[in-house]
């Protein structure tokens, strides 16, 4: 069996003395892993870094085998990423976030927003802006999806700035009122109409609080683990990018 | 199947041998002969040598490397600056430190590296031990000598965080074209650190 895609690295752990067990992110084939023979070497260990893009080639004699990878580097951002606590804390976040698929389990379009993200993630803004969208959209891939299209109690499509911790969904100020402190802030970037709007960074703040509260409650504690540190490290200095 | 060809205990010392890096069965057999056949100058000078290192090794209390005494010979030194304190994730990336001579220094050994594949948080690193000593007026730089990984400079930043507020200049390797590389063979973005690190000639 072979195949050959281009994929995003999330990360490697060694095997045997010379040897990695790599982990990637595909587009058709969604998170895969498998074994790169001299993956520790002086030559091939700069390539597997993750947030690098690699033109991977997969080779087993069964599907059901671990198989073994040949990666060339296709773009490298890790250098780029270091230089930056926002980039490694970022790409941290990231890959974090995509270990949550299953194996295997092809999510086009979380890869295809992966790559992008992981061009923006030197800045904290831009990669704020970029991670809770992200964040979001492995929420719904996984099951657990916002609705923030309407309010859950009247239906109305304007004036939503909270979201039930109980349903997941919008609801506006008016039916609101009386619970907010119950409920959780919807930032108006996120909000039916506000898709242009730029976000403050106490915006991206109350967004990562939200999308944080539905990852942890579906997600991470079914698990039984915390969401990484990196994302309370990635939020302190994107706190401090706001002043 | 193969017929054993040695005694019980030559077989123990030969597994033994081939869990050592580098070292495979047959590697790791070729060495057991060697010191089998060589018993009086290489064996029994070993199994002495090996046996002290075993009664007398351990984790030194204030800088986590490797000695026979606690406090290491490092943190002993009196020739030493006490001011600097470099930090790495392993002893041998100390133990490379040393051999290049670059640095007359105290060390900090980290016992690795923030890794969310393998499971390693801040909690499994000596971070704390290395905020304590920072915290000595006595110090004034702290070095970040991690590796060029996502995962060691994920470290750096961390640690750089942990460090904020105290009254110590924190510094890190710098990154750039190792000595014999080709830039032709070298990633974009090590070139961009390279080029972003220059100085002058």
């Amino acid at each position: 069996m072979e195949w050959t895609s281009e994929a995003l690295v999330l990360g490697s752990r060694p095997h045997g003395e010379g040897s990695v067990i790599l982990e990637v992110m595909t587009g058709e084939r969604g998170r895969h892993l498998g074994l790169v023979k001299g993956g520790r070497s002086r030559r091939v260990a700069p390539i597997l870094q993750p947030g690098n893009t690699v033109q991977l080639t997969w080779r087993a004699r069964l599907d059901a085998h671990l198989g073994m990878f040949t990666a060339e580097l296709v773009t490298g951002r890790a250098a780029r990423l270091m230089e930056t606590a926002a980039g490694v804390y970022g790409v941290q976040v990231l890959t974090a976030l995509l270990r949550y698929l299953p194996e295997r389990d092809p999510h086009p379009a979380l890869f295809e927003a992966a790559t992008i993200a992981a061009d923006h993630l030197a800045d904290p803004i831009d990669a704020g802006r970029l991670l809770v969208r992200f964040e979001l959209a492995v929420l719904d891939d996984l099951g657990f999806g916002l609705d923030l299209t309407a309010c859950a109690a009247t239906g109305a499509i304007t004036d939503l700035v909270y979201v039930s911790p109980k349903s997941a969904r919008a609801v506006s100020a008016a039916a609101g009122a009386p619970y907010r402190d119950k409920l959780l802030p919807l930032p108006r970037f996120l909000a039916p109409g506000g898709e242009a709007e730029v976000p403050t960074p106490a915006d991206l703040l109350a967004a990562f609080r939200l999308t944080g509260y539905f990852l942890d409650r579906h997600v991470a504690t079914p698990r039984g683990e915390p969401l990484t540190p990196a994302r309370a490290q990635f939020l302190e200095h994107l706190k401090a990018a706001g002043g | 199947m193969s017929r054993r060809v040695t005694g019980p205990e030559i077989e123990r010392l030969v597994q033994l041998l081939a869990r050592l890096p580098g070292l495979g069965p047959r590697s790791a057999r070729r060495a057991a002969l060697q010191l089998v056949k060589r018993k009086d100058q290489l064996l029994i000078p070993l199994a002495e040598a090996l046996g002290r290192v075993g009664e007398t090794v351990r984790v030194c209390s204030s800088c986590g490397n490797i000695d026979t005494t606690d406090p290491c010979f490092v943190c002993t030194d009196p020739r030493r600056d006490a001011s600097t304190i470099v930090v790495v994730e392993d002893v041998s990336d100390l133990w490379a430190l040393e051999r290049s001579g670059a640095v007359d220094a105290r060390y900090h050994v980290l016992g690795g590296v923030l890794s969310p594949l393998n499971g390693i948080g801040p909690d499994d690193l000596d971070i704390a031990g290395l905020v304590e000593r920072a915290h000595d007026p006595a110090v004034k730089e702290v070095i970040l000598a991690v590796n060029a990984t996502v995962d060691g400079q994920t470290t750096a930043h961390y640690v750089t965080d942990r460090l904020q507020g105290l009254d110590v200049k924190v510094s890190r390797l710098a990154h750039g074209v190792p000595v014999g590389g080709e830039l032709d063979y070298l990633d974009e973005g090590t070139l961009a650190a390279a080029i972003r690190a220059r100085t002058p000639f």
